[in-house]
């Protein structure tokens, strides 16, 4: 199981949550959870999935809901 | 400010300068003759200055079906407002909702400064002493065995043993404690520690990475992520709220003048049609301005961020919102005994109904639990004295809850409680001194008992005591002890209720038992030092470690963490908890309050454009000062 945690930057709580909603339904992560508070973003990648690729599409998901947001890869 | 607030303030200044002539232009009370199309015009710039940003998002949201979100709710209460000809409150309500939207932003930054400065542990660099110079290197480079200089006033950059030097730590950024720690040869000294006065040469005896300093704050920055069920509710609440809302303003937009069209009913009160449509989705827009769930979305998890940010400050590191949440409901408190309620530092009384010298008797004790971790074997060791040799001792087994069989010298020693004895056939003679009795039996034969005692903690009467005023109604104390042992110790620190003579099995069945009393409402913490009861503190609802520095077992099993060994710190972790919690419910009741009332204010008419806007950005503003007061929590 693999877990890593990625700086992010966002404004608004609530896009703090439609950015974790948009991360979590991306293909290859398991789980997903993003703190506003402490601009963290958490992902917990599916077995044998290749994070970089994964967190690519993460952030195109995120930037989707969140024009504004940014994962610092 | 960062650039971005910088910005967004220099937008609503220009915007102001703008919209104020204007707006009284467009009341009367400035009288300029204008042409009729220029008003409107004119205050499109204010409007796009500030809000064009909010505009952009809100059709980037609707291209990306991503539709009810603030933004949008914000856009179409503005341009219905707008198109109505209230230009002046359409424009006012962006402007005052940018404004709310950088007080917001100014503060949610101010407290995360403020929770990572207390936090500010993360040594920046280590000194390496090679050829005579100090060579400033970065701590994840330094292996395992260094030696690394650390100078008065700087971080201890990673945990070690101090091999020269003596100096004061500050720890009060890991313990919360003022009073500095006085360390000298051979101590041992933790990361994150600042040295006060001498030069101290440190061989380190951890990697950055496991050093005390970087595990705490993985622990920190962790624990904002455990979302607790308040925070759960609102994204959920929010996922719900304004798509319910939006579609709310549209039937209020709608519904009620159709109803007056088709009944013919209350006409009379309108000029025209088109006056009456207006008033309804002015109505609508005023509904949507109020409904913006900011508040809540803002000011929830700002508590929860800003409560475990007080209760490290004091040491007390707790591992999520949702343990902050259970902690605010903890009724029944179950403690471990040794070095929780006493200090730990068992020393041996004396010896009785010994045929042998008590040295004798010590000595053969001594080597029969020589490899034995347990503190009362160390006291043994202790008051022996001399240097075990583990060449005289053979067939060693140790039998968990009763105690030691070994062979030393070829003689069967056997050391170990009540139970031992029995379980061996040996007639053992009771003692009538209050404190831990070991027996010894040599090839069977009864040969006297060792009498251990342990000291309370100075403060552990006091901590019962604040647990009972903060609300607890139950502590139990769980131990292995004899019964006469347990029973003086609870009652010397006044607990309601005590297991003796427990295996360490029967610990986590008496945590069962509890947890079956307590049903679902109440909640069980079990305290406990983290050495040998880690089953018990994950069966707990919260388990709690305390003096867990450098202890990584009770670490990973706790959820919450008692960076040092005072009791006391227990009822105030409970308060902590309590007090963040109702600043959340005073949060929720309050903003959903204000939102219902002005929203059935807004749905009759009585409610303007100015008043929403006022009771959504006032109402959030009140929120997130509410919420930054959980992080004063000194003298709670």
């Amino acid at each position: 199981m693999m877990k890593k945690s990625y700086k992010i930057d966002v404004d608004c709580a609530n896009c703090a949550n439609l950015m974790e909603e948009a991360a979590k339904k991306t293909q290859g992560v398991r789980d997903c959870t993003v703190s506003f508070m402490t601009l963290k973003m958490k992902v917990e990648f599916e077995e044998g999935a290749d994070a970089a690729a994964v967190m690519e599409k993460v952030r195109a998901n995120c930037k989707k809901v969140e024009s504004d947001c940014e994962i610092y890869l | 400010m960062n650039k971005k607030e910088k910005n967004l303030l220099i937008r609503i200044l220009v915007a102001a300068v703008f919209f104020v002539p204007l707006y009284l232009i467009s009341e009367g009370i400035v009288v300029v003759e204008l042409p009729g199309w220029t008003l409107p015009v004119m205050f499109l710039i204010p409007y796009l200055v500030v809000g064009h940003d909010i505009l952009r998002k809100a059709f980037r949201g609707i291209r990306n079906r991503q539709v009810f979100d603030e933004h949008f709710l914000m856009t179409v209460a503005t341009i219905g407002a707008i198109a109505l000809g209230e230009y002046g409150e359409g424009v006012a309500v962006m402007l005052l909702y940018q404004v709310g939207e950088l007080f917001q932003s100014i503060a949610v930054g101010r407290s995360r400064r403020n929770i990572t400065e207390l936090m500010d542990i993360r040594p920046d660099y280590a000194n390496i002493e090679s050829d005579g110079a100090l060579q400033r290197v970065d701590p994840d480079e330094v292996e395992v065995g260094s030696i690394i200089v650390v100078q008065p006033g700087e971080k201890v950059p990673l945990d070690g043993i101090v091999v020269e030097g003596s100096s004061a730590l500050n720890t009060a950024a890991l313990t919360g404690e003022s009073k500095p720690r006085d360390v000298g040869v051979d101590d041992e000294i933790l990361s994150g520690c600042v040295n006060m006065t001498g030069v101290l040469k440190i061989r380190t005896t951890r990697e950055f990475d496991e050093s005390t300093a970087s595990r705490i704050l993985d622990l920190v920055e962790n624990a904002a992520s455990r979302k607790s069920k308040s925070e759960n509710f609102i994204s959920r609440f929010a996922r719900y709220y304004t798509p319910i809302v939006c579609y709310g303003a549209l039937a209020l937009a709608v519904l009620p003048p159709l109803f007056c069209m088709v009944t013919k009913t209350g006409l009379e009160h309108y000029a025209t049609i088109g006056s009456l449509w207006g008033d309804w989705v002015l109505r609508a827009c005023t509904f949507l301005v109020i409904s913006c769930p900011c508040a809540l979305v803002i000011s929830i998890p700002l508590s929860f961020f800003a409560g475990l940010g007080g209760a490290s400050s004091q040491g007390i590191l707790i591992k999520g919102s949702n343990y902050l949440e259970t902690l605010s409901q903890v009724k029944v408190v179950a403690f471990d005994k040794t070095g929780t309620i006493t200090k730990g530092n068992f020393a041996v009384e004396t010896v009785h109904r010994s045929p042998l010298a008590a040295e004798k008797l010590l000595e053969l004790a001594a080597h029969a639990e020589c490899h034995s971790s347990h503190p009362i074997a160390g006291s043994i060791q202790e008051a022996y004295g001399g240097r075990v040799d583990l060449d005289r001792v053979t067939d060693l087994e140790e039998i968990s809850g009763h105690g030691i069989v070994a062979k030393v010298d070829g003689k069967t020693v056997a050391v170990g409680n009540d139970k031992l004895m029995n379980y061996l056939g040996v007639t053992h003679e009771d003692c009538f001194h209050a404190g831990t009795v070991i027996h010894v039996a040599i090839d069977g034969v009864y040969s006297g008992h060792i009498v251990i005692v342990d000291e309370l903690k100075e403060t552990s009467r006091r901590a019962i005591d604040a647990l009972h005023r903060s609300g607890v109604e139950k502590t139990v104390m769980l131990t292995g002890d004899a019964e006469t042992v347990a029973k003086k110790v609870a009652a010397d620190v006044g607990l309601t209720d005590y297991r003796a003579e427990l295996l360490p099995a029967d610990k986590v069945a008496c945590v069962e038992e509890l947890l079956q009393e307590c049903g679902s409402r109440k909640r069980l913490a079990f305290v406990g030092d983290g050495i040998n009861d880690a089953p018990v503190l994950s069966r707990a609802d919260i388990g709690v470690a305390m003096g867990a520095l450098g202890s990584d077992a009770a670490i990973e099993a706790a959820d919450v963490v008692l960076m040092d060994d005072d009791p006391l710190k227990i009822a105030k972790a409970i308060r902590i908890s309590r007090k963040c919690l109702r600043i959340v419910k005073e949060n929720i009741i309050f903003a959903l309050g204000v939102k219902l009332v002005c929203l059935l204010l807004a749905a009759f008419g009585a409610a303007g454009m100015w008043l929403a806007i006022a009771a959504d950005v006032g109402v959030m503003i009140l929120a997130v000062l509410n919420a930054t007061r959980c992080l004063f929590v000194k003298n709670l």
